[in-house]
């Protein structure tokens, strides 16, 4: 590796480098010399818009989301609960659509895993929401009370398994009779006799269960996986991330809860996103080992302008980021940011990043400003309406693509996609996204 | 000392409004007065946060500082504390789907300045519109949506308002994450509003107010 260095002598390029080639090279055997000749084409151009520097074209990032299952002819609900459908689906649009990166079905979860633990977090179709719709969605609330900080700061492992996991998972409701696990005291009988408690020991066979029928639905996410790549479509999503600030807002206290704790309890707030950045970080950097692409998505939900004041945000909210952020580049990964809502004012905030490190999707964003502001530094992404994908004419689908090449494919460092994902609509609006780059993206040599 | 309790609440500073709405009810004052300044304090933040001074966080905060301010004021009141409304609104999340938090902004907005408003919440069925905008006689539907899902059932509230013959006289405004004029138009409503503020200022221009 590298000439032989040691991957913690590596500097952050020099990691992110040997994480391309790994990229560049997926352990498949590809369906044909083509496929094969077409995947290095696409990773490539990725990889240099990143650098920001002139790819062959400008990549695109297809805003396809929960769409193949309605393509197939049947719905989110029968995919989430249906691995075969699901699978026949997510190959139908493999086979359907050209495309420069395939995002396979991996966020479809499996609606048995769900119910079998009682997952309280979301709602899903026939399960809290109509059947026939297109989405999940999360359900915000207070999962935790103000006072239970101390908690995650004291001990974030033992939070996670007898706070939150019970309160987050009905089939986990027993962990909360179960006794600290790190007993340093070091007699087993202490701990082991817990578990001889009828409730905890059913809590864990549901546990085993949903293990297992997880495992039959990610053989289909894999299948689905590995066909794209040997058809010489690289995945681009090399695992999930957020912001600190989120995980909390979101995930525990609500934005209630959140924004009140800004007031009343802020070293606090500030002591449990700082207790989150290693694990988060170790995480990240887990989810890209093990899919082979440098790539982290972030979908970013509360720093949005209008939520907060930029001083907020540079109070709250980008401190913890940026520091996961750069522990993420540190280790050759490349953060890709989906900052939903308007991110317009924060952009002098966020171009304060080691050049070309990252790629920022915009939602809402006079890409022109963000281009000028950001554009040097980073690779920026978005942001054809998906408004438009959903219920405009492929010619206008088109006309939208075309002026964002305009306006910010120049010099490289831009990737086309959608503002948002489209998850029904027509077809045909997709590949108005393929044929505009196709005819206005290439870049003049 | 009224301008002080307003001024207090519009910087929330929480410690001084309680312990001045304490005093001034220790000093036998009208329990409704003391509403109304607190009113008033809110009509300021809503104003600042329309300025972009403030934001959620800051209406977070005052809306439960007011709730604390209420819950010391209520057992003295002997009359029912009663605000001159400008108009009624009925808002709500379309159905299938569950986000509320630009709702809930909308909401206060139009209540801090003057309206009577109808929160039906998130996951709102069509007919629920339909029933409450019948009862209430109100003169404007806000309907707010976070998800793509919400672009058609947008287009199937308004339908529905359309057949149940009570859409003449209402006027329709949307909001939310993804929505844009494009789906203004394509649900056939009158007025998109890209944050709370333009939903007051549509619903203002509607009263005539």
């Amino acid at each position: 590796m590298n000439n032989g260095k040691k991957w913690a002598d590596l500097n952050w390029e020099e990691k992110r480098e040997e994480r391309f080639k790994q990229w560049l090279n997926p352990p498949v055997t590809f369906s044909s010399p083509e496929a094969e000749k077409s995947y290095r084409e696409r990773v490539i151009r990725f990889i240099r818009a990143i650098k920001l520097e002139e790819p062959d074209r400008v990549p695109v990032m297809l805003p396809a989301g929960n769409i193949p299952a309605y393509l197939a002819g049947v719905n989110l609900k029968t995919v989430m609960y249906d691995y075969d459908e699901l699978r026949r689906a997510w190959r139908k649009f493999l086979h359907e659509f050209d495309t420069d990166t395939f995002i396979g079905p991996g966020l479809i979860l499996p609606g048995k895993v769900l119910e079998a633990i009682d997952f309280k977090l979301e709602k899903w179709p026939g399960h809290g929401l109509p059947d026939d719709i297109e989405t999940y969605q999360f359900v915000e609330t207070e999962y935790i009370k103000a006072d239970e900080y101390d908690k995650l700061i004291k001990d974030p492992s033992d939070f996670w398994l007898r706070t939150f996991l019970p309160r987050a998972a009905g089939a986990c409701k027993a962990f909360e009779k179960l006794p600290q696990l790190t007993a340093f005291v070091g007699i087993p009988v202490f701990y082991v006799a817990h578990f001889a408690d009828p409730e905890i020991q059913s809590a864990f066979k549901t546990l085993m269960d949903a293990g297992n029928e997880t495992m039959k639905w990610m053989a289909a996410v894999r299948d689905v996986g590995q066909e794209s790549l040997e058809a010489g479509f690289p995945a681009l999503g090399g695992g999930f991330s957020g912001a600190p600030f989120d995980m909390i807002g979101d995930m525990l206290r609500g934005t209630r809860g959140i924004m009140m704790d800004m007031f009343q309890r802020p070293d606090k707030l500030h002591e449990a996103m700082e207790r989150l950045v290693p694990i988060a970080l170790d995480e990240a950097v887990a989810g890209a080992n093990n899919s082979g692409c440098p790539i982290v998505m972030m979908p970013l939900h509360k720093g949005t302008g209008g939520f907060m004041s930029n001083k907020q945000y540079e109070t709250f909210y980008w401190p913890t980021f940026k520091k996961l952020l750069l522990g993420m580049i540190k280790e050759g990964l490349v953060p890709m940011p989906f900052a939903e809502g308007n991110y317009e004012p924060r952009l002098e905030i966020i171009r304060d990043m080691p050049r070309s490190s990252m790629i920022w999707w915009f939602e809402h964003m006079d890409m022109a400003r963000a281009k000028k502001i950001l554009g040097d530094n980073a690779c920026i992404a978005g942001n054809v309406p998906v408004t438009v994908l959903c219920t405009g004419k492929p010619q206008e689908v088109k006309e939208h693509c075309r002026k964002l090449i305009e306006v910010c494919a120049p010099g490289g460092g831009y990737i086309l996609t959608g503002s948002a994902s489209m998850d029904r609509g027509n077809p045909d609006n997709l590949r108005a996204v393929m044929e505009a780059v196709k005819e206005y993206g290439v870049y003049k040599k | 000392m009224a301008g002080n309790l307003v001024n207090l609440l519009a910087d929330l500073q929480d410690k001084e409004v309680l312990e001045l709405v304490q005093q001034r009810l220790d000093a036998g004052e009208d329990p409704l007065k003391i509403l109304e300044d607190s009113r008033k304090g809110m009509e300021v933040v809503g104003e600042r946060f329309a300025a972009n001074e403030y934001f959620l966080p800051e209406l977070v905060f005052s809306g439960d500082l007011l709730k604390q301010v209420t819950e010391i004021v209520k057992p003295h009141l002997t009359e029912a504390a009663e605000t001159k409304r400008i108009g009624k609104v009925v808002i709500g999340t379309v159905s299938g789907d569950i986000h509320d938090i630009g709702l809930n902004i909308v909401d206060f907005m139009l209540d801090v300045n003057g309206f009577e408003v109808c929160n039906l919440g998130v996951d709102v069925p069509v007919e629920t519109f339909v029933d409450k905008i019948k009862e209430t006689g109100a003169p404007i539907l806000g309907l707010s949506g976070f998800l793509t899902p919400a672009f058609e059932v947008m287009k199937e509230t308004v339908e529905a308002v359309e057949a149940a013959g009570i859409r003449d006289k209402l006027k329709i405004m949307i909001g939310g994450g993804q929505l844009d004029d494009d789906i203004r138009k394509y649900a056939r409503a009158d007025a998109y509003g890209k944050n709370a503020m333009e939903a007051v200022a549509l619903a203002k221009g509607w009263v005539g107010a």
